[in-house]
């Protein structure tokens, strides 16, 4: 099981509104990811979720339950903190019980568990050393581990790769999505990296400023954005926006084209522009265009394209992968 | 020659620093000095050797009974402390972790009975404890202190805690622990520096209290302040003995300072270095 339903759910600290009312499902089973920039109320909703908050008005259903009230520990989750929140005075062993004990379960179940928990998560050879002693991916799986036990209706993660390195991130990632398909657990996830959100989603719901923008499957959201603000957020580089005179042609207020639908040429095209930054990452080079009337545009190339700074080239967005919106910043379709 | 500057500087502080320590000590090394010498070394002047006597400890000790003193400032000054402890973490606890917007106000309330003069509410206290019987009872006396030490107590464990990331005190939340498991399996072993600092400290503060310890007792609930106090007067001064006094009252105290001397820094600059 693991059915969460949120409806009309709002929190307002002081006269401070920070989720104006929120409705959301999610299904048994899914990976769900909140996404948004610092600040859009991502943390504070998966906290209504856990418990940690108390909502201001609204209710929260786990699994046709209504546990709005309940305390965080009865209502069938568990949590991955950000920094890990490891008890640092217990073994990596009792860190993984502690649910377990705290539930009264018989010692040799707890040792099974343990067992388990540890061998899934290769920590097997690190039960007796203390959370000080490991490294930082080490004490993210114990948390992981300290959750898995538990057996929950639903896995609570708060930014839980973020104190990691690039590296231990993408294998952290991996190993997350691929516990998923193992558990088949529905995850909550909060991050505000949209790569994240992209990779590891089977459901990502966009947050600003306390509201939902959109919700959607990874590629939904980058093909069929619902609004400048979701267009903006999906996609790495960041989409290009034009308006006034550029947009004309297309009956729209703005436009939107992503770095990879603009062709390049150095003869003719629809935008002219000066190159100035390019950055090579071998496969790829993400060139920062000066273009008059819009302004920096990125634009996505191959990783032999051969322009240099200054030089003059021409930009074409590729048809049918204009997006278009109206005044207010919704799409137009 | 920044190098040889720095370590010019560091001599300069470290023959400062113990100078300074050592006119601190000098009080209390020449109090024992002047434990091992007779009355009529004592009133002689200024004097580092003492002829080594152990005469003034015999007299003292045949004068009074040092040890019924001693159980009571144990009994008064650990009492105290440790109902202050069972009070304090709750309350440093909630402070702590689920601060209201009048919480920074409470603490300050707490700190500001500190400032006033014991002097000031000393006829008020005297006759509460008159009337409730309590006049020389080591239950009145450890109350007392327990009341006077209380907000230090607060106040150290409240900022001990606040070095706990509450982010560790959530997942235990979210593990199924109950309030007071919250409390007994998480907070308070991640706390046991702090608290065993706040402890020792809180010890040394009521052993060493006089002010109430001497008006609120006469014989049966007197500890060693009082017995220090019991050589100053009636009969004149004799410096050796009340010397032998002191230093068998500061003794205890001294010897468990020493041994907890690492904990008890550490617990006092905590925060300050982090």
């Amino acid at each position: 099981m693991g059915n969460i339903q949120l409806k009309k759910v709002n929190k307002s600290f002081g006269a401070t509104q920070v989720i104006p009312g929120i409705d959301l499902t999610i299904n048994e089973g899914e990976f769900v990811v909140f996404v948004g920039p610092s600040g859009c109320g991502k943390s504070t909703l998966l906290r209504l979720i856990a418990g940690l908050e108390d909502t201001t008005s609204g209710t929260i259903e786990i699994d046709g339950r209504d546990v709005t009230g309940a305390a965080p520990a009865k209502r069938g989750l568990a949590m991955v903190f950000q920094s890990y929140a490891l008890y640092p005075h217990m073994t990596v062993r009792n860190n993984i019980a502690f649910p377990l004990k705290m539930a009264k379960m018989d010692q040799a179940g707890i040792d099974k568990k343990v067992t388990e928990a540890a061998r899934v998560l290769n920590l097997t050879n690190y039960l007796d050393r203390r959370p000080g002693q490991l490294s930082g991916g080490q004490r993210q799986r114990v948390a992981i581990g300290r959750a898995i036990v538990r057996e929950p209706s639903a896995f609570l993660f708060d930014e839980p790769l973020s104190n990691l390195d690039a590296a231990l991130r993408g294998t952290m990632r991996l190993e997350i999505s691929e516990l998923h398909h193992q558990l088949k657990t529905t995850m909550i996830y909060v991050t505000h990296d949209q790569v994240e959100a992209m990779t590891m989603a089977d459901k990502i719901v966009v947050l600003n400023a306390g509201n939902i923008e959109q919700v959607g499957s990874p590629l939904d959201l980058y093909h069929r954005p619902d609004n400048i603000f979701v267009a903006g957020f999906i996609g790495s580089p960041r989409m290009n926006f034009a308006t006034g005179e550029f947009s004309k042609p297309y009956n729209a207020h703005t436009i939107g084209v992503r770095p990879e639908h603009l062709k390049l040429s150095t003869e003719t095209g629809t935008w002219r522009g000066t190159v100035g930054v390019a950055e090579h990452l071998g496969s790829d080079t993400f060139l920062h265009i000066h273009v008059d009337g819009i302004g920096l545009v990125t634009a996505r190339v191959g990783g032999d394209f051969a322009v240099k700074h200054g030089d003059k080239v021409f930009l074409t967005p590729e048809e049918g992968r204009v997006h278009k919106f109206n005044d207010k910043g919704l799409a137009i379709r | 020659m920044a190098r040889a500057v720095s370590t010019r500087r560091t001599v300069f502080f470290t023959i400062v620093a113990w100078i300074i320590a050592l006119v601190i000590f000098f009080p209390i090394f020449y109090t024992i000095i002047t434990s091992f010498k007779s009355e009529t070394e004592a009133i002689q002047g200024f004097n580092l050797i003492p002829s080594g006597t152990v005469e003034s400890y015999q007299a003292v000790q045949a004068q009074s009974n040092y040890f019924k003193f001693f159980l009571n400032s144990v009994i008064i000054s650990v009492g105290s402390t440790l109902i202050a402890l069972l009070i304090s973490v709750p309350a440093a606890w909630s402070m702590a972790f689920s601060p209201t917007n009048k919480t920074k106000d409470i603490l300050m309330w707490m700190l500001s009975t500190k400032m006033m003069p014991a002097a000031a509410v000393m006829v008020p206290i005297y006759l509460l404890f008159r009337d409730f019987g309590l006049l020389d009872s080591r239950f009145g006396l450890t109350m007392m202190l327990t009341m006077i030490n209380l907000p230090i107590v607060v106040w150290m464990l409240y900022t001990y805690f606040r070095e706990i990331p509450g982010e560790i005190l959530e997942a235990s939340r979210m593990d199924g622990a109950s309030l007071w498991g919250e409390i007994w399996y998480v907070l308070t072993p991640m706390a046991v520096p702090g608290i065993a600092s706040t402890m020792l400290l809180n010890i040394i503060l009521a052993w060493n209290e006089a002010f109430w310890t001497i008006r609120l007792t006469t014989t049966n609930a007197a500890p060693l302040t009082a017995f220090i106090a019991s050589f100053s007067s009636p009969q004149g001064l004799f410096w050796a003995k009340l010397s032998a006094a002191s230093t068998l009252a500061i003794a205890p105290i001294l010897i468990m300072g020493w041994f907890s001397q690492k904990q008890l820094v550490r617990g006092l600059t905590f925060g300050a270095v982090k």
